[in-house]
């Protein structure tokens, strides 16, 4: 792995960055507070009502528990994509084959008990 | 493997090469934003930005005078520190991604190899798909960090979005890399040459005319994949984190000025990726149908004689290749999202994971199959 090369353009991207946000300071200046409601957040020209911690629906967190669970199980079809010609070439293509056909029945399981459970139903 | 180089010219060489290749991809923005402006206006029937400088080309540095004469501003509110590196966190997941990607043949000079590509990556896939889904965590940070519910709200529409669509673009890989038996990209290419062959149950059938492209192999992977590019990158017809009749402009509601620019150089980013790897999975890489790199390498040894030329002429002969297929592919996303209109959101999931997902499920098993029948029944 070049870590070395990923590091370096990492901190040089970062500096990067900084630099022309800073930059953009210096041209264009602060702002100036020529009133509160500049410095308020958007809004559609009503004085803000709403506190910035918003109730978010529960649907994205239901959403992002479940892609956890789906990518780690696609996390593990990876190696064996990678290898199964040589399971092939070895000789142990049978098992290597049908394990995994398995492992997918349960991952089709668990999708079909999602959408059937109406997890990803947004109404 | 020292892929930074063994000596320290190399190594000098190399992180000069990370740079380069990080001020092409900012350098590509503008011309793509000219590019989208003025071919939005011709789908339109409009004339697109044509005052400044010839064809508007102009237009770019017009811009940037622009963005640079505007004042700085951060709404009280919002977390200073987050609303501030989150435009600058934005571009280093792209970047660090799009230089796994090969472009060119490597280029041979007085003994030293230099990799047209960032960085070689033995397990290139996993990387760039690692690396580049961190960027839910920048439009996080910038909704968050601005205060405002619009920027909230356009945050977390943007991020389950991504996670979601990242299991479809996960496993339509799946299939890519049953096929090639390899996460390296440069692998992929090679294999990618020579006439298109198929070799099943003992026969070997050969095209004369078709190249050994992935999409002949994958024809629904590859759909799969392109059409979760456009949900990653958050393009129409996916934008749904910047729908403007709902949330404004989504996370960055309150950005501005540069910081606004950097968000889309982050998205553009993107889609350079999403681009480089339709070409490196489906369509030959840097590869030109018809001739190798030995062939191309020859004929630079006949055009100009030297070894060291003829490396230079093969480089940068394939290097255009790549481009004209990256550039194609990035017309496409252009061309998508001014003709198609955009979805509802629960269509969106509902595509994602009750069409998407099913169908690269069947797509890798529907490859696994073959695989084993092809070499089960040979043997």
């Amino acid at each position: 792995m070049p870590l070395g090369g990923v590091i370096f353009i990492t901190v040089f991207i970062a500096i990067f960055g900084y630099i022309l946000i800073r930059l953009a300071r210096l041209t264009g200046g602060q702002a100036k507070k020529t009133s509160q409601a500049k410095f308020d957040i958007y809004e559609c020209g009503i004085p803000v009502q709403e506190k910035k911690d918003t109730k978010i629906s529960v649907k994205f967190y239901l959403t992002a528990i479940l892609f956890i669970l789906f990518d780690i199980e696609i996390i593990f079809m990876y190696p064996w994509a990678v290898n199964f010609r040589n399971f092939i070439a070895s000789g142990a293509g049978l098992f290597v084959f049908t394990s995994m056909f398995i492992f997918l029945a349960i991952f089709i399981f668990g999708l079909w008990w999602e959408i059937k459970s109406k997890a990803l139903e947004w109404d | 493997m020292t892929s930074m180089g063994s000596t320290s010219f190399e190594i000098t060489i190399n992180l000069i090469k990370l740079v380069l290749v990080f001020l092409m991809m900012v350098q590509a923005v503008p011309i793509l934003v000219w590019l989208e402006r003025r071919g939005s206006a011709f789908i339109q029937n409009r004339f697109g930005p044509n005052r400044v400088g010839p064809l508007g080309l102009l237009q770019l540095l017009a811009d940037a005078v622009k963005f640079l004469t505007k004042e700085d501003f951060a709404p009280e509110k919002g977390n200073r520190f987050m609303f501030y590196a989150a435009p600058v966190f934005a571009l280093i997941p792209a970047a660090i991604a799009y230089m796994a990607v090969p472009m060119s043949v490597p280029l041979k000079l007085d003994g030293h190899t230099f990799l047209i590509q960032g960085f070689e990556i033995n397990v290139g896939i996993v990387f760039i798909l690692g690396i580049s889904s961190l960027a839910a965590y920048t439009i996080l940070m910038a909704g968050w960090g601005s205060g405002s519910k619009f920027s909230l709200m356009g945050a977390m529409r943007a991020s389950a979005q991504i996670i979601s669509y990242e299991l479809a673009l996960g496993l339509s890989i799946v299939g890519v890399i049953l096929l090639y038996g390899t996460f390296n990209l440069t692998e992929m290419v090679n294999m990618q040459q020579g006439p298109l062959t198929f070799s099943m149950f003992g026969y070997t059938v050969t095209s004369s005319y078709l190249p050994n492209w992935g999409i002949f192999y994958q024809p629904v992977g590859m759909i799969l994949f392109f059409a979760a590019t456009f949900a990653e990158s958050n393009r129409l017809p996916f934008d749904l984190a910047e729908g403007e009749a709902e949330l404004v402009a989504g996370f960055h509601t309150e950005y501005g000025g540069f910081k606004m620019l950097m968000f889309f150089i982050g998205e553009y980013g993107h889609m350079m990726i999403a681009s480089g790897l339709m070409t490196t999975f489906f369509f030959g890489g840097y590869g030109i149908p018809g001739i190798s790199f030995q062939e191309m390498h020859q004929i630079g040894l006949n055009l100009l004689g030297t070894e060291t030329l003829a490396s230079i002429f093969n480089t940068v002969v394939h290097f255009l290749s790549y481009n004209l297929k990256f550039a194609i592919f990035l017309w496409i996303f252009i061309h998508v999202r001014w003709t198609l209109p955009r979805f509802r959101y629960d269509q969106l999931m509902d595509l994602g994971w009750k069409t998407m997902l099913p169908w690269a499920l069947a797509n890798t098993m529907l490859t696994a199959v073959v695989i084993f029948a092809a070499s089960y029944f040979t043997i």
